[in-house]
């Protein structure tokens, strides 16, 4: 079967059933492909077993890349481009290029960070999002099991489980 | 999980045990044996130089104690009073995840009274010997020594009495901000003992009311306590971001002060509410006020570089060229700020004791340091530098205040409570 196609969608209202639900249907060796939520739940993050993100050392090579930019440039622009003798100072007036450093290095960390999580996060301007199911931008918790990567377990049985977990419906939704 | 209910043991008190003060008296011993060699060092070594030394005069051994006195004084004034800044700070910002260690930073009070009669003993004997503005000659427009800028500057330290006699405006505003410092730690101390006995909500409304008071006569008396005991050394010099740069330095290291006693005494069994999610917060106010106190040092150190006018700069040509405190400037923005940087950068240093452990003792030494470049080339000039006499000084005040916050601590709850937003803490997650 094809990935990323068919998905059967357990709808919850409660997000503490919901948590349980995540903890139960994992335990019964269900694979959860995403839980959609109307609004930050607490610590569903950790019963789905997510890694952590890696988006921090992207930043912080991003922030380098900054520094060591905005260095060589001065550097290359005072120093070496065009000397120019500012207050008396040395060409390489270290201590005058810091302010200029901090910028780019903070400017490249958030660029690079953003940068970093909309193409991870596939958010190009022109992707199509998918929905799943409208309610969850309201008042539901909607959780989507890939039925390809649970070939191991039948179609009903998968449903049983997340209805016995407390989902209020089980859908099936299928995207082109 | 979120909802359960917690049973913690709210009445637990700090069992301030034998062996833990006999190994905190251990350190004052060596501290002490550390200073007397360092003492018997400066009498009988190094005299002859000076002696002949033409113009300036002599130097004595006697002056370096004086200026290991005052560095301590001020360092440790710094983190008592912030002990209670930050307290205050946690009402007013109406903070609930740090409800259950607010009195091991209230405890950090205890030190005030001690350090406001060692400051003021210290300056009446030093006198002198660290503050250049209380020679008279220097107001007296007759003599050759008559200093023009400093007489200008006079009345900020003698009035309403004549230049060059009694400091009465100085040692008014000494005695103002200990004695409302103090006021206001006891006053915390009472609301909150009253919260323990009688519980409700109204002591937190009270004791919010009162945090916005003192922070509010500390924002005007910690930048003005900095001119007064550390600007005053060099009184030509002036710097309009000295209050806040020594402000932060007392921060930071207030901040780690209270990290490590937090991490302390969860070693030791207590706070069992307290978990990694908090020691994140405290570990993220260390690194963000390391940040903070980098950024004020280098503001003031761009400027006076940048415009290069000689009467500013010269305060750090003094440390930079000098021999004594050249390599001090650098040790000081490595322990203060690179290091900790780089270690605490990321989430897992910030939740991981030993991590935090291993940065609050370098920022609290880092501090220290920061606090001897601000005193001692004003005052020792060349004679100065880190020797057995700092570290010992270092160490007696070191180990003082610990023995004199801890025993404050143990007298009381360690835990309020009944503060009402406990339960708020014990569900914090970040």
């Amino acid at each position: 079967m094809e990935k990323d196609k068919n998905f059967i969608l357990g709808v919850y209202d409660d997000e503490d059933v919901l948590l349980h639900a995540v903890s139960e249907v994992r335990a019964s060796g269900v694979k959860i492909h995403e839980v959609f939520t109307p609004y930050p739940v607490h610590g569903l993050e950790d019963v789905l077993g997510y890694k952590r993100s890696r988006l921090p050392i992207a930043a912080f090579l991003f922030g380098m890349l900054g520094t060591t930019l905005a260095l060589t440039m001065q550097l290359y622009m005072m120093r070496f481009d065009w000397p120019m003798i500012i207050g008396g100072k040395d060409h390489a007036a270290i201590p005058d290029f810091i302010p200029v450093t901090f910028e780019l290095t903070v400017l490249l960390a958030a660029f690079g960070m953003v940068g970093v999580f909309m193409v991870s996060s596939n958010l190009k301007p022109w992707a199509q999002p998918r929905i799943f199911d409208l309610r969850s931008t309201d008042d539901k918790h909607i959780m989507a099991i890939d039925i390809a990567n649970n070939t191991s377990m039948e179609v009903a049985k998968i449903q049983e489980i997340l209805k016995s977990s407390g989902a209020t419906e089980v859908n099936n939704k299928s995207f082109e | 999980m979120a909802h359960d209910v917690q049973h913690y043991n709210l009445d637990q008190k700090f069992d301030f045990t034998a062996a833990t003060k006999k190994s905190i008296f251990t350190v004052l011993i060596i501290g002490a044996a550390l200073l007397v060699i360092g003492i018997v060092m400066a009498m009988f070594g190094g005299h002859h130089e000076e002696a002949a030394e033409a113009g300036g005069h002599a130097f004595h051994w006697y002056e370096r104690l004086y200026a290991n006195l005052w560095i301590n004084n001020v360092y440790f004034t710094g983190i008592a009073i912030i002990g209670v800044f930050f307290f205050a700070i946690q009402y007013a910002a109406q903070a609930g995840w740090s409800a259950p260690i607010s009195r091991v930073m209230l405890a950090f009070g205890n030190w005030l009274p001690f350090a406001g009669i060692l400051m003021i003993v210290t300056f009446f004997v030093a006198n002198h010997d660290l503050f250049h503005w209380t020679h008279a000659y220097l107001f007296d427009k007759n003599s050759p020594e008559y200093d023009k800028i400093i007489d200008g500057k006079g009345a900020f330290f003698y009035w309403p009495m004549a230049k060059g006699t009694f400091p009465a405006f100085y040692i008014l505003r000494m005695v103002l901000f200990f004695g409302f410092w103090v006021f206001f730690f006891n006053k915390f101390k009472k609301i909150s003992a009253a919260e323990d006995q009688l519980g409700g909500t109204s002591h937190w409304f009270k004791m919010r009311s009162w945090s916005a008071y003192f922070i509010i006569f500390f924002a005007v008396s910690s930048s003005i306590s900095a001119w007064d005991w550390v600007m005053s050394i060099d009184t030509h010099w002036f710097s309009t971001l000295f209050g806040w740069y020594v402000f932060s330095s007392w921060f930071v290291s207030g901040l780690s002060a209270i990290t490590l006693m937090v991490i302390f005494l969860k070693g030791r069994g207590y706070l069992e509410m307290i978990n990694e999610n908090h020691v994140h917060d405290l570990g993220k106010f260390v690194f963000g006020f390391t940040i903070f106190w980098t950024y004020l040092w280098f503001s003031q150190f761009l400027l006076i570089y940048y415009a290069n006018i000689p009467e500013e700069s010269v305060y750090f040509i003094e440390r930079l060229s000098s021999d004594v405190y050249g390599p001090f400037i650098f040790v000081n923005l490595g322990m203060n700020f690179f290091l900790p940087f780089l270690i605490l950068m990321t989430r897992d240093a910030k939740r991981n004791g030993i991590f935090l452990k291993l940065v609050c003792t370098l920022i609290i030494a880092g501090h220290w340091v920061d606090f001897f470049l601000m005193v001692q080339p004003g005052t020792l000039g060349h004679n100065g530098g880190i020797g057995f006499m700092e570290i010992g000084m270092f160490l007696i005040y070191g180990s003082s205040v610990t023995l004199v916050v801890l025993g404050g601590l143990a007298k009381g709850n360690l835990i309020p409570k009944n503060h009402p937003m406990l339960e708020e803490s014990y569900h914090h997650h970040i």
